[in-house]
């Protein structure tokens, strides 16, 4: 019987290896990479149009009531529409496309030594359902009435009244476009747990694959536990919009906080499922540019599935001040302090990595040490407001904001910059410029930190989020206060405009950069043992595995690397 | 680039398809079962969710069902429960002889399991009918919406396991290619799964 099917397969396979058309090879692909990069720059367009309205909306904020260049004025409502759809297309449509979705599928099978995805098709079906989601949220913002303005989280009854949100295709293309997105995103997460389980080169047990394949695969078993939820609330206020039931409303005999529960009991799982990729990312990074072995493997696994199995149970701390019973609260302040744990466990493996090693201070290095640096503050300030004492004050403040984006922009936007500088020898065949990227990362980190501390201090000084004019309210029109917002919007502009080089160096280096050879940085993984960029079906012969991914700087090696694949000597 | 791979001699790897399986050892759990028991997972979720709305918004009532809503036919359903039952424990023994490779009488038993699935299908349309008649909509009340939003999901699902198990038996009555089997068995198992749901949902919104 399996001769049988290995014959057949052998079939499709000679079949598959045909030149291609354009059209199946860039448009209709069931190669893992160019869907992977179909992910990543629709992703990366998603993320102009996300960056796009920040800009308008912090424009609003600093100079209210005036005409924002490039935009026009943005009125009360279109302010809460580009505010809650910044929010939605950074988390939905740029974090997820871009470091699960796209580099999961361009580095999962590199990375584990086999050919393709299990379910190539699926893949491409995925890929297909997700643009669909992308354009379904496009073409909200154009319908009668503007996109959907309330919040991302889209909480009832705002968001299931047409005459309160007064978005009324808005909010429910809106819920389409999330609803199409979070398809697509299980059919790539059956592909990418059931690829790693069953495709590993031979030789690569449970314990030497690359920690940036693992945490990728156990992102994705969160969201695939956590999705059903979201996915039968959406369903239900779906109804609630378009068919007359009353799920989430009161008047009806509903309850409206139903829906936080669903939606964070999902949405909070979403934070490590973003998360997670971007920490295996870093760690495959500092390893390679520290030349050093990971410090603690184990540990860091372990440290993620504690993670994992934590973050089911912190979902309400969301919602401290929504009515729940303050001694439930209790509990999910016990566990949301709980699972600062592993992460800073992890952390500590991290910069016990980089201790003693002799670090290269390349482009996604810096990324990386970027990532942790940040990371750490969106971290710790998250311990506050795990506290429900604390965070009954703070909730909806901009410390909220701050917080937030300290967590969400390292992983996202660094990430994916980490990401992208690291694998682009890679994916292109050529090298970056590594001045450019240098000026890049500085001019990226810097304002950053200055776009988002000042919000630290807004929010301390009771700023709440969700208001489109502050001159409105005389405690927090003070001129120092203004102050504060009109240096965060110059950052933020700073900090776009610095995008600007990455694009120049990325199309540049695309064409005309250096040529890369198949192992730049000397990393071992089994991604950098073939040509660059890989060939269709990547590997010309299986390789075998004989050890871990970070054997760097091992004794008494002439070279301080060790390719996985690499056989022994006798 | 280092030819590493001049190891595993008995393979001349060149000329040799690097498809996922045949080089490789076998895997433990199939591709299509490991990938079907994944979406399983969330299709468990999803329904938990249901399950969890339906109990929170019951609780949050005086009366249920709420006063002026038709009761639902727990007779009738009982039967169609039974039925259901029936399909999933004749899939479960066409599963065992696809396994001992009689593909026949699998086959056989396989449509019957289909049959008997369809039955439930219409039967419970039959029921949706009588019901919108005796006044109960979605939008009649939230008991009403919660009815068809989980009676619905599951018809759904049913729906769907159906048309994807007639197709591959479809396909297996053609050609009796073991290969088709590989394709089937995720299915048969996805269909365990609806009809597993089932009596738990009689139970909850049925029988309350």
């Amino acid at each position: 019987m399996s001769q049988a099917t290995t014959a057949v397969q052998k079939e499709q396979h000679s079949e598959h290896h045909q030149e291609l058309s354009f059209l199946y090879k860039y448009i209709l692909p069931l190669d893992h990479k160019i869907i992977g990069m179909q992910y990543i720059f629709t992703g990366l367009i998603m993320a102009v149009i996300g960056g796009y309205f920040a800009y308008a909306f912090r424009m609003q904020l600093a100079f209210p009531g005036e005409i924002v260049p490039l935009y026009g004025l943005v009125g009360p409502g279109e302010y809460n529409m580009l505010v809650t759809n910044h929010g939605t297309i950074m988390i939905f449509w740029v974090a997820m496309p871009v470091l699960i979705a796209g580099f999961g599928n361009y580095i999962i099978p590199l990375m584990i030594g086999c050919d393709d995805m299990v379910f190539p098709r699926l893949n491409r079906l995925s890929y297909q359902i997700f643009l669909a989601s992308a354009l379904v949220l496009i073409l909200s913002f154009f319908v009668k009435g503007g996109g959907f303005g309330g919040a991302w989280t889209a909480y009832p009854p705002l968001s299931s009244v047409a005459e309160y949100s007064l978005t009324d295709w808005g909010s429910s293309l809106w819920l389409l476009a999330v609803a199409l997105e979070f398809v697509s995103f299980l059919l790539g997460g059956i592909n990418f747990i059931t690829t790693t389980m069953n495709s590993r080169a031979p030789g690569m047990k449970m314990m030497d694959i690359p920690i940036a394949v693992w945490f990728i695969v156990i992102a994705v078993i969160l969201f695939m536990a956590s999705v059903g939820p979201l996915i039968a609330g959406a369903v239900m206020l779906f109804m609630d919009q378009r068919i007359g039931t009353s799920f989430f409303l009161p008047s009806g005999g509903g309850d409206p906080l139903l829906w936080q529960h669903l939606f964070w009991f999902f949405g909070h799982p979403e934070v490590y499922v973003v998360l997670l990729p971007t920490m295996g990312i870093v760690a495959d990074i500092i390893t390679v540019f520290a030349r050093k072995k990971l410090f603690g493997y184990r540990t860091v696994l372990y440290t993620a599935f504690a993670t994992g199995g934590l973050s089911f149970v912190v979902w309400a701390h969301h919602q401290f001040i929504a009515g729940i019973d303050p001694r439930m609260a209790n509990v999910f302040v016990v566990t949301t302090v709980l699972i600062s744990i592993p992460l800073a466990e992890m952390m500590f493996c991290y910069i016990a990595t980089l201790y003693g090693g002799s670090i290269q201070f390349t482009t996604p290095m810096l990324w990386g040490l970027g990532f942790l640096a940040a990371f750490l503050i969106g971290g710790v300030t998250g311990i506050y407001l795990g506290a429900s004492a604390i965070d009954v004050y703070f909730h909806d403040s901009y410390f909220v904001i701050a917080h937030f984006h300290y967590t969400f922009f390292p992983i996202t936007i660094i990430g994916m910059f980490a990401a992208l500088t690291y694998w682009f020898p890679k994916m292109f065949g050529r090298m970056m410029n590594e001045t450019l990227g240098k000026i890049h990362f500085w001019g990226t980190f810097i304002p950053f930190n200055c776009l988002f501390l000042p919000l630290f201090l807004l929010g301390l000084a009771g700023q709440n989020r969700r208001v489109y004019n502050f001159l409105n309210y005389p405690d927090l029109a003070r001129q120092e206060l203004h102050d504060l917002r009109v240096f965060a919007t110059m950052s933020l502009v700073v900090m776009l405009l610095f995008q600007f080089v990455f694009i120049y160096n990325f199309f540049v280096s695309m064409f005309f950069g250096k040529k890369a050879p198949n192992n730049p940085w000397e990393a071992n993984s089994l991604e950098w043992s073939i040509p660059s960029p890989p060939p269709h079906g990547n590997f010309k012969t299986l390789p075998s595995v004989y050890r871990g991914p970070y054997e760097y700087s091992v004794p008494g090696r002439e070279s301080d690397y060790w390719p996985q694949n690499e056989p022994p000597k006798k | 680039m280092k030819k590493s791979s001049n190891q595993t001699v008995f393979l001349t790897t060149s000329e040799v398809s690097l498809s996922n399986t045949s080089p490789r050892h076998k895997p433990p759990i199939s591709n299509g079962i490991l990938g079907m028991t994944i979406f399983i997972v969330t299709e468990a979720m999803f329904f938990a969710a249901l399950i969890s709305a339906y109990l929170v918004i019951r609780s949050g009532q005086d009366e249920w069902p709420p006063w002026g809503q038709p009761r639902l036919p727990i007779e009738t359903t009982a039967i169609n429960t039974i039925i259901l039952v029936a399909s999933g424990v004749f899939m479960f023994f066409s599963h065992k002889l696809f396994k001992k490779n009689k593909i026949i009488e699998g086959h056989r038993l396989m449509g019957i399991s289909i049959l008997l699935g369809s039955f439930f299908l219409i039967a419970q349309g039959r029921e949706w009918l009588e019901l919108i008649e005796f006044g109960l909509t979605v939008s009649s009340s939230v008991y009403g919406g919660l009815f068809y939003l989980i009676i619905g999901a599951h018809g759904f699902h049913v729906l769907g396991t159906i048309l994807v198990l007639l197709y591959y038996w479809q396909k297996l009555k053609n050609s009796k290619n073991q290969i088709e089997l590989e394709n089937i068995f995720p299915f048969q198992i996805l269909w365990y799964f609806v009809v597993i749901v089932w009596p738990i949902l009689y139970t909850l919104i049925y029988l309350n």
